[in-house]
C-alpha cells in the first residue's frame, strides 16, 4: 500500500531524511517512532504530498505520490497535529464543509460524529471543545470520508489516558474495516499496543524496523530476572541454571512477591541504538 | 464551481459568528442611514454622507475582511486542511472574494437606497462600487497571502486601508492631497461620484482604474509566488 525507497530530503543545508526505506502492507497499523526533530512530520508530509522530496521513490496505492489524482487524494485521510478546526463553527458545521467537498450525505456526518462520541456536542462551537474533543473532531473529519489510508501525526499527543484509550479504540475499529494506518508517535506504549510494524527513526535514518515484540526480543541481551521481595528490595539474577538455587531458596523462605523478566522495551532499544531517549 | 460555493457558504456561516468581520460590513451602511437622516445642513452637497461613506466603505471593508479571513485560515492551519481536501487555491480565493464582494454589495445597496439615487445614478453607483470592491479585494488578498499570521496582516492592512479610505475625504480640504491622491482608485471613484453619470467616465479615470488593477494584480502574484496559500 505504501512503499518508500531511498528517500532523501534536505532543508537548505540540513539533511532531514537520509535514505528512508519503508514498506507497509494494506490493512496494517504502522508506527513511525522517534524523538522530536527526527524527521517524522517531514516524512508524513512527503507521503501525503504536502512536501516535495529531493530524491528517492514514494509510492502510495501503486502510484507515485506526485501523480496522485484528486480521486486518489479522497482515498487518503490525514490528521496532523498542526491542523486546525473552524473554532466559531459547530462540530456539525465543521464536518459539513468537508462532507460537501467529498460528496458525503448529512446522515453520514451525524453518524460519524456519533461514532467518535461527539453526538452530545454536535451543535457546540469548536472553541468550546476540550483538546481531546477537538482531536476526536479531527478524527471524525478523517473517518467520515472512508479513506483507504489514514495518516495520523501524533494523534494522542497531550491527551489524557481516558481520551487516548478512546482514540486507540477508534483506530482499531478502522483497522478492522481494512484501513491502512500510518501513525507517528513518541509514545512507546502506544506503538507497542497499536502497531503491527514499527520503524525507529533517529536523525533522518531508520535505525530499526520490525514487529515491536520481535525488536524487543532481538535486543534482549541481558536475560536477567528481577525478583521483587516482600521486604521491599529487588534482587536481579542471571536467567540461567545457576540462579535456580537462589530462587528456590527465596521461594522456600516465602520472600518472593513477584518475578519479572528484564525484556527491553522499545524505549530501551532506542536508547541502546542511539544513546538518546525517544521522548527527548 | 462546487468548491467555490462550499467556501462561500462556509464564510456565510462564519459571518454572524465573527463580530470583527461583521462590524466591517455593517458599520458604514448603518452610519450612512443615521447621518443621511439626521443631519441636513444648508449648502451641504447632495448625498454628501452617502458618497463619503461609500468611498470609505469601498476602501476599508473588503480590504480588511479579505486580509483577515485569509491570514486567520493560514494561522490556524484550516487553509491547509482545505488544500488537502483538494480545494484549489484559485477556488478558495474565488470563494472568499465572491463572498466579500456579495456582502459588500448588499451593504452598498443599503447606502444606495438610503441616498435615494435616481435610475442612472443608482446604476452608476452599483457599477462604481462593484469595481471598487474588486480592487480592494485584490489588495486584501495580496496582504492575506503575504502575511504569515493575523497580527502581521493587521499591521500591514491598517496604513494601506487608511490611505485608500481617508485620502478622498482629506482631499476635500487640501489641494495638494487632491492632486496626489488622483492616482488611487478610491479618489477616482470619489471624483466620479461628483456627477454619477456614465458619460462622465473619461479615458483618464478609466486608465487610472486599470493602472490600479494592474498594480494590484502584480502585487497579488508577487505575494502568491513568495508565500503561496499553503506555505506556512
Amino acid at each position: 500500500m505504501i512503499q518508500v525507497s531511498q528517500l532523501y530530503k534536505k532543508y537548505e543545508v540540513r539533511e532531514v531524511l537520509k535514505g528512508i526505506d519503508i514498506s507497509i502492507q494494506g490493512g496494517e497499523i504502522f508506527g513511525l517512532l522517534g524523538p522530536s526533530g527526527a524527521g517524522k512530520t517531514t516524512l508524513i508530509k512527503i507521503l501525503t504530498g504536502q512536501l516535495q522530496y529531493d530524491s528517492g521513490n514514494v509510492r502510495i496505492m501503486d502510484k507515485n505520490v506526485t501523480e496522485l489524482t484528486g480521486r486518489d487524494q479522497k482515498q487518503i485521510g490525514i490528521m496532523m497535529d498542526q491542523f486546525g478546526v473552524y473554532e466559531r463553527l459547530s462540530c456539525y458545521e465543521n464536518l459539513k464543509i468537508f462532507a460537501d467537498i467529498y460528496g458525503i450525505s448529512k446522515n453520514q456526518v451525524r453518524k460519524t460524529l456519533c461514532d467518535v462520541g461527539l453526538e452530545s456536542v454536535i451543535k457546540l462551537p469548536a472553541s468550546n471543545l476540550s483538546k481531546g474533543m477537538k482531536s476526536r473532531l479531527q478524527l471524525a473529519r478523517v473517518f467520515m470520508q472512508n479513506p483507504k489510508i489514514i495518516f495520523l501525526d501524533e494523534p494522542t499527543s497531550g491527551l489524557d489516558p481516558a481520551t487516548t484509550k478512546e482514540i486507540h479504540k477508534l483506530i482499531f475499529e478502522k483497522k478492522a474495516e481494512g484501513c491502512t494506518i500510518f501513525l507517528t508517535t513518541h509514545d512507546m506504549t502506544e506503538a507497542t499496543k497499536l502497531c503491527g510494524h514499527v520503524a525507529l527513526l533517529n536523525e533522518g535514518r531508520i535505525v530499526e524496523y520490525g514487529k515491536p515484540q520481535e525488536i524487543c526480543r532481538r535486543y534482549n541481551h541481558q536475560k536477567r530476572l528481577r525478583i521483587h521481595l516482600y521486604n521491599g528490595f529487588d534482587e536481579e539474577l542471571p536467567n540461567n541454571a545457576e540462579s535456580a538455587k537462589r530462587l528456590y531458596d527465596l521461594m522456600l523462605e516465602g520472600a518472593v512477591q513477584a518475578i519479572h523478566s528484564t525484556e527491553p522495551t522499545l524505549e530501551t532499544v532506542f536508547l541502546e541504538l542511539t544513546g538518546r531517549m525517544i521522548k527527548e | 464551481m462546487n468548491n467555490i460555493i462550499i467556501i462561500l457558504r462556509k464564510q456565510l456561516l462564519d459571518t454572524f459568528k465573527n463580530k470583527t468581520i461583521l462590524i466591517q460590513f455593517v458599520l458604514f451602511p448603518i452610519m450612512t442611514v443615521i447621518m443621511e437622516n439626521a443631519i441636513q445642513l444648508e449648502g451641504m452637497p447632495e448625498h454628501f454622507f452617502a458618497k463619503l461613506f461609500s468611498i470609505m466603505y469601498m476602501g476599508m471593508a473588503p480590504l480588511t475582511s479579505v486580509a483577515a479571513i485569509i491570514s486567520e485560515e493560514k494561522e490556524k492551519n484550516t487553509l491547509r486542511v482545505l488544500m488537502m481536501a483538494n480545494v484549489k487555491p484559485v477556488q478558495y480565493l474565488l470563494g472568499v472574494g465572491s463572498y466579500v464582494w456579495g456582502i459588500c454589495m448588499i451593504g452598498a445597496s443599503v447606502i444606495g437606497m438610503c441616498a435615494h439615487f435616481n435610475g442612472e445614478q443608482l446604476g452608476f453607483y452599483y457599477l462604481a462600487m462593484g469595481v471598487g470592491f474588486i480592487l480592494s479585494i485584490l489588495v486584501g488578498a495580496a496582504i492575506g497571502v503575504f502575511a504569515k499570521n493575523q497580527m502581521m496582516a493587521t499591521s500591514v492592512v491598517m496604513p494601506i486601508m487608511m490611505l485608500f479610505s481617508f485620502l478622498p475625504m482629506l482631499s476635500m480640504f487640501n489641494e495638494t492631497i487632491k492632486k496626489v491622491s488622483k492616482i488611487i482608485y478610491t479618489q477616482q471613484m470619489n471624483l466620479l461620484f461628483e456627477h454619477m453619470q456614465f458619460d462622465r467616465i473619461g479615458v483618464k479615470s478609466t486608465s487610472i482604474l486599470f493602472f490600479n488593477l494592474f498594480v494590484f494584480v502584480i502585487l497579488f502574484f508577487v505575494a502568491y509566488k513568495k508565500n503561496g496559500l499553503e506555505s506556512l
